[in-house]
């Protein structure tokens, strides 16, 4: 579906910003349906893959990440009736690109309340990109303790990576240029659960870590 | 959201925004120093000079680990036994110094608005810890933070400063934070120690201890320092501990339990009696633990700005 909105159909993304009254591309990836589809299908997968529940873990990365691994966890849970710990990992301190920008990333606390030690951790974002989030988020988890295993799962890869670093479980790949941006919509903080696509002027990278 | 100055140098003038700022960030940084591994890596590369030229043991060694455990790269210098025991200014010691390449310093000086000139001599970020009468930023801060934790909110706390208010600049920096963040504050103290007019500043004054036991949620309790007593402000440690020295008989008649704060080093039995500073309500150990992390996010906002 490609449709062309104006960005005020879009006050929920957040923070994206573009001059008002600039009509950009936008192309829905994934509808509140299939995002649906989409967590049942990787919760069934990390079941699958992981032969059940012993020894895992899953830690999802600020701020999306956290509410996507809130969900796959609520959805394993009623696959196999077992508790699965959630943990929140914030990795602002691990970031390469803190000292170059000019605004200050808001620091949260990284909330794992449990030991990841010898834990078969699932590692969960929104989006997979240049690799950097990811980086950063290995040595933070690293930091806290040796976990048995590290796993990626991610809602949507786009392709365009700067480390060596790829996804476990992949929600959707979606194929895109450098000056399109991927944007996740989740209820808990958005209006709706989408995957959307917008096309943008600038370099993608600026805003990709 | 970032902090407006460059340095850290008092809490006078600082917005209630930036002050929310800091006590947040440290928020986030409290939770490392539970943590098995205390260390993350914003500060990788960046070297922090720390000048102490009056001595120090809490804030020197609470600064080094919050520089430590941000990454950053650590010199500790004490004025005995440098080149300013053999007539170095300032100015000379600290461009010096800077020569070296540093990018931030925190210093302790005698000397009010010591730490306000060097920002006029380096371009290394200032960091006050302590200069003369005037301000003790991260102490107010760390005070704050703690009453915070205690009470979930600044917001019309009520809390009072007790002791020798004129030779402070804990209490001053108090008093100018908890006051931006609405908070009721009084000092407390014989009148030979306190200045005149501090009304102005926006604080209840009060003489007598039972006076305002009654009226606070927090006492803030200031070391008296001994050689004042030689120039003549209190008669003798005793009367001032009769008169000033808070104890578990004189709270007692408060209908809630009152917090207990102290900045240390503390005299037991002068100005607090030792049951209340080792008793159940009192936080001076959490100020501690607090002020490592409170040193963590001044250095990490004010290290990670361009």
């Amino acid at each position: 579906m490609v449709l062309k909105a104006s960005l005020s159909d879009f006050d929920g993304i957040g923070g994206f910003f573009c001059p008002q009254g600039i009509h950009m591309k936008t192309t829905k990836v994934i509808d509140s349906e299939s995002f649906r589809r989409t967590v049942n299908r990787l919760a069934h997968e990390v079941v699958e893959r992981k032969k059940g529940t012993e020894n895992l873990v899953i830690v999802g990365i600020r701020t999306r990440g956290e509410h996507l691994a809130r969900r796959l966890a609520k959805k394993i849970e009623e696959i196999e009736g077992k508790e699965v710990q959630v943990g929140i990992l914030d990795i602002t301190l691990y970031r390469d690109d803190l000292r170059g920008r000019l605004d200050q990333p808001q620091l949260k606390s990284t909330e794992i309340l449990f030991d990841v030690t010898g834990k078969e951790v699932v590692l969960v974002d929104d989006v997979l990109f240049t690799g950097r989030t990811i980086r950063s988020a290995l040595n933070a988890l690293t930091d806290l303790g040796r976990p048995a295993l590290i796993e990626l799962l991610v809602l949507v890869d786009r392709g365009h990576r700067e480390l060596p670093i790829k996804a476990d479980f992949i929600g959707k790949s979606v194929p895109t240029s450098l000056k399109q941006e991927i944007r996740v919509l989740m209820t808990e903080i958005d209006h709706e659960d989408a995957v959307v696509l917008l096309e943008t002027e600038g370099d993608g990278k600026e805003s990709g870590q | 959201m970032k902090l407006k100055s460059r340095h850290l140098l008092g809490l006078d003038g600082v917005s209630k925004e930036e002050l929310t700022l800091i006590l947040d960030t440290a928020a986030s940084f409290r939770e490392i120093l539970d943590r098995p591994i205390k260390k993350v890596p914003p500060l990788q590369g960046k070297t922090v000079v720390n000048l102490f030229f009056e001595s120090s043991t809490r804030t020197r060694i609470s600064f080094e680990l919050a520089e430590r455990r941000l990454s950053a790269d650590v010199v500790n210098f004490a004025s005995s036994g440098s080149s300013v025991s053999k007539g170095e200014t300032l100015k000379d010691t600290a461009r010096n110094i800077e020569a070296m390449k540093i990018d931030m310093v925190v210093i302790r000086h005698s000397a009010p608005g010591s730490a306000h000139f060097l920002t006029r001599v380096l371009d290394a970020n200032i960091i006050n810890a302590g200069d003369g009468w005037h301000e003790h930023p991260t102490q107010g801060l760390l005070d704050m933070y703690t009453l915070r934790e205690k009470f979930g909110t600044l917001e019309g706390l009520r809390v009072c400063i007790v002791g020798d208010i004129t030779h402070s600049r804990v209490a001053r920096s108090n008093i100018f934070g908890l006051i931006t963040m609405g908070a009721h504050v009084s000092i407390c103290g014989p009148t030979t120690l306190i200045p005149r007019d501090m009304e102005h500043l926006g604080v209840k004054v009060y003489h007598r201890l039972e006076d305002v036991i009654p009226e606070v949620d927090a006492f803030n309790v200031l070391r008296i320092q001994l050689e004042r007593q030689a120039s003549g402000l209190f008669p003798s440690l005793r009367e001032y501990h009769r008169f000033f020295g808070l104890t578990k008989e004189k709270v007692a008649a408060a209908r809630k339990p009152i917090t207990i704060m102290h900045p240390g080093p503390i005299n037991r039995d002068v100005e607090l009696s030792a049951d209340l500073a080792d008793g159940e309500h009192s936080v001076i150990l959490q100020q501690v633990t607090n002020g490592v992390a409170i040193r963590m996010a001044v250095l990490y906002l004010l290290g990670t700005t361009n």
